[in-house]
């Protein structure tokens, strides 16, 4: 019983991070109302910045932080001139398919140049211990950083003049660019945050699992579930998801084998759909 | 529609699959022209729901594998014969279509588009994990399953000629649903699904209905194919590259035409193949796929039969 | 509610409400076969809500909507289509790339009397022709001006061969010459036996064609008569007092 407890708060460090790595499509799907196809791989992107810097470069692993994300920012930006600045205001299958065919890209060149090698990064932290059981340290500092970060998005968003003017783009493009705000502008801002978000949740997720360049398939689709379980467009609510996918995650775990997870998940995934179309925490589409 | 040129323009490109390997039992041909069949029967059908209704199905390799699997099952496990495997293979994929259909298709766009790569990630799993289809190791056939069809050699022809057929249907199919009024419908739902819902269209039957009809030559095509190769194993039925390749077809050819499938599946073969036999480019086929997706959704979004239709209009009287 | 049973639409006591704003609150009334009903009412006042309530886009939170003896409270949109109901937009949903010849034919395959779809073209051919279209028949929707695609929006529910008509602002963006002949085609419309339910702001166009009108305000139905009497209800007036413009020109029905 204890175990099951222990499982699901580690699934609470852990869910955490899956609420950042949803965070950067929310974002995106919010202000322009188009899903970002590449995001998984971005998060496999912020996977290899740490892997480069911190095993072949010898960089300190949480310290790769605040490089993965200014790159990420300027890979999002690109993405958003490449892809996404045409298909604004097209319907969505065209962005859903530009933004795959990037990824295909990606992925292509990807696994050229580093095949489905596994790649594991060593961090060392004293874990914490209750009782009989240890939460790894590498999954509170993980957990922490990733909370940090998204009270940061949350300010930014609520306080700042370019956060509110992106929630303004994301209510109502038309009337935000009627009342002066450089909607492209802010467009290309929201895919970079989004990108980095989703680089630096792939940085953190590298400090715990192994990872292939693969793997992005499978977070993007935990992404998406933590996105329906928080409301598209919703950043807190994302979080919130996040940690309700890590908790059903702890809970599962221990009792069913790990290539059905993902099938539970997905099956989850399903059913809340087309109980709540709208997403569990749904607040007003459009509004952050 | 036997007095519509178009009718006989698929029957000739059928016939020149028939005749033009028969000619010298040309091996190599067939074998080329196996992959082409393929490529059409998988593009054609994936067009029902993305070049009419615009539903992006990116899992459409979810009929093909599991109408492989279906029928290799029936014929391995319980010595059914071919004909009979491949009939439950399609009824039994699209009856499944349908099922999962109805739940998946209230999801719209984007949603829609991400549960049918989920669907096939379940059926992946499942088929790994479900010991009578052999989970991840497959099942493979012996070459006494040839026996009732002539031996070996001949089988080979016999099931070339029926994935002709099937690509035919295929053809056929999509162009008598786009003459149709269901094809009507569909197409409105397409252009706008709430304008076509007041204007009486019942979108939820017709989108499930189309659904669970893309299902059904596909799982045959898969049971022909598999059969063919005497083995099939998890990661090769399910195979998201292929659904990605005739997403790629449909695009490039011209979503929601005919011809232009047959013409983009062509193409693209000619490319891949050139691309697989160039020493710099074989480990990029999912790259060049994306880059050619990519500049046809930015540039040219009504592909190959746009570019006709603008500089030859009376093309669209005759085509479809 | 009528007593002898030969309206064509009832609606008893509809409310919607979306969040904090009751959009349409605890409204009745009734047509009769073959009138013209008027709604009118100040921006805001839930005249488009309504229709959507009507046609199925929404369903009322309390209320009951019966249509030509149907319950079709709540319905979805194509079921009511197939009932005989077909609406226009005050913001016109074109099928952009289909011809105004097939956005008809999609009309009248799947209205009221579900057609074949040789039968459909047909029909659908009179409802270019009645609404002025017939030289841009072969156009695709996308390349219309905004009258055109107006007429389409017209022409596409005629094709419907609805019984019951709903008009949101189809004169809306038009020049008095289109004005004066999207009115003609109105009455002809009326005339050949289908009800019409009119949205409109163009004040003297909305007096003149309707039978009867009811004015909303707030959700509410603020009056209800025929066109003279409304016209000097003092609560509508003061309803519209907002714009002086619009009194004057009610003013000047009486």
């Amino acid at each position: 019983m204890l175990g099951i407890l222990a499982s699901i708060i580690d699934g609470v460090l852990v869910g955490l991070v899956y609420g950042l790595a949803a965070m950067g499509l929310t974002l995106i799907w919010g202000v322009m109302d188009v899903i970002n196809l590449t995001h998984g791989t971005m998060v496999v992107a912020g996977m290899m910045g740490l892997y480069l810097l911190a095993n072949a470069l010898g960089v300190s692993p949480y310290l790769t932080l605040p490089p993965v994300l200014i790159a990420g920012f300027f890979v999002g930006v690109a993405l958003y001139w490449i892809a996404i600045h045409r298909m604004v205001g097209r319907p969505p299958l065209m962005s859903l398919l530009s933004t795959f065919s990037v990824n295909l890209i990606l992925i292509g060149i990807g696994t050229a140049v580093w095949g489905t090698a596994l790649f594991n990064v060593e961090v060392s932290l004293p874990g914490v211990s209750l009782g009989r059981y240890t939460f790894p340290g590498a999954h509170i500092l993980a957990a922490v950083l990733a909370a940090v970060i998204a009270a940061a998005l949350y300010v930014f968003l609520h306080y700042t003049r370019i956060g509110k003017a992106l929630r303004a783009v994301a209510n109502n493009r038309e009337a935000a660019e009627l009342v002066g705000i450089p909607t492209t502008r802010l467009l290309a801002i929201a895919v970079g945050t989004g990108v980095a978000l989703a680089g630096v949740a792939g940085m953190l997720i590298g400090t715990l699992f192994p990872f292939t360049i693969l793997s992005g398939d499978g977070y993007q689709l935990k992404g998406f579930i933590v996105t329906v379980l928080g409301g598209f467009g919703n950043p807190v609510g994302a979080l919130l998801g996040g940690v309700a996918l890590g908790v059903l995650e702890g809970a599962v775990t221990p009792f069913v084998p790990v290539s059905w997870t993902l099938v539970i998940e997905f099956a989850l995934f399903v059913l809340v759909l087309i109980a709540f179309p709208g997403g569990i925490f749904a607040s007003r589409r459009g509004a952050l | 529609m036997l007095r519509r040129p178009f009718f006989w323009i698929i029957a000739l490109v059928i016939a020149a699959f028939v005749v033009l390997p028969s000619i010298g039992n040309n091996v190599e041909l067939r074998e080329s022209l196996v992959l082409a069949c393929v490529y059409i029967t998988l593009a054609s059908n994936l067009n029902l729901m993305l070049g009419y209704a615009g539903y992006i199905n990116f899992g459409s390799i979810v009929f093909f594998g599991l109408g492989g699997y279906i029928c290799v099952w029936l014929v391995y496990a319980h010595d059914w014969p071919l004909a009979w495997s491949l009939l439950v293979a399609g009824a039994g994929v699209s009856a499944l279509a349908l099922i999962f259909g109805l739940g998946i298709l209230r999801l719209r766009g984007a949603f829609f588009a991400l549960s049918t790569i989920g669907i096939v990630e379940g059926v992946q799993a499942f088929a790994e994990n479900f010991t009578p289809w052999g989970g991840s190791s497959g099942i493979y056939i012996s070459p006494q399953v040839f026996q009732p069809l002539g031996g070996p050699g001949r089988a080979l022809w016999v099931i070339y000629f029926a994935l002709v057929a099937t690509m035919g249907a295929s053809l056929y199919l999509s162009y008598a649903i786009k003459t149709s009024k269901f094809g009507l419908g569909l197409l409105a739902i397409g252009q706008n699904e709430d304008a076509a819902a007041i204007l009486g269209v019942p979108t939820p039957r017709y989108k499930a209905l189309a659904y669970s009809a893309s299902a059904f030559l596909p799982a045959i095509a898969g049971g022909l194919y598999f059969f063919k190769g005497a083995f099939i194993q998890p990661s090769d039925a399910f195979d998201l590259t292929l659904s990605t390749e005739a997403i790629v077809i449909c695009m490039l050819g011209g979503q929601g035409t005919v011809t232009g499938v047959a013409l983009g599946a062509y193409l693209y073969e000619e490319l891949r193949g050139y691309l697989l036999t160039s020493s710099t480019f074989a480990n990029f086929q999912l790259t060049i796929a994306g880059v050619l997706l990519l500049v046809i959704v930015l540039f040219f979004p009504s592909g190959l039969m746009g570019f006709i239709y603008s500089r030859f209009p009376a093309a669209k009287r005759v085509l479809e | 509610m009528t007593t002898d049973g030969t309206a064509i639409l009832e609606l008893d006591r509809v409310s919607k409400r979306f969040g904090g704003l009751q959009a349409v609150n605890n409204l009745s009334f009734t047509m009769k076969p073959g009138e013209i009903l008027g709604l009118i009412g100040p921006n805001g006042a839930g005249k488009s809500t309504l229709f959507n309530l009507i046609n199925g886009v929404f369903a009322p939170n309390t209320g009951k909507i019966v249509f030509n003896g149907i319950d079709i409270t709540g319905e979805r949109p194509f079921v009511v289509a197939r009932h005989g109901l077909a609406r226009t937009h005050q913001i016109v949903q074109p099928l952009t790339n289909m011809t105004v010849l097939e956005n008809c034919t999609v009309g009248a395959c799947f209205g009221r009397e579900n057609l074949p779809l040789y039968r459909a073209r047909d029909i659908a051919r009179e409802a270019v022709q009645l609404t002025g279209l017939d030289d841009r028949s072969d156009t695709l929707a996308l390349h219309l001006t905004i009258a055109g695609k107006k007429r389409l929006e017209l022409a596409r529910s005629l094709a419907a061969q609805p019984k019951l008509l709903l008009l949101d602002e189809v004169l809306a963006g038009l020049n008095p010459t289109e004005v004066e002949h999207m009115i003609g085609v109105i009455r002809k419309i009326r005339d050949s036996g289908v009800t019409i339910l009119i949205i409109e702001h163009l004040m003297q166009a909305i007096m003149s064609l309707s039978d009867r009108i009811v004015v909303l305000n707030y959700g509410q139905k603020l009056a209800e008569g025929l066109p003279a009497e409304v016209a000097r209800d003092a609560a509508v007036i003061e309803a519209y007092l907002g714009d002086p413009k619009l009194a004057a020109e009610l003013e000047g029905q009486a």
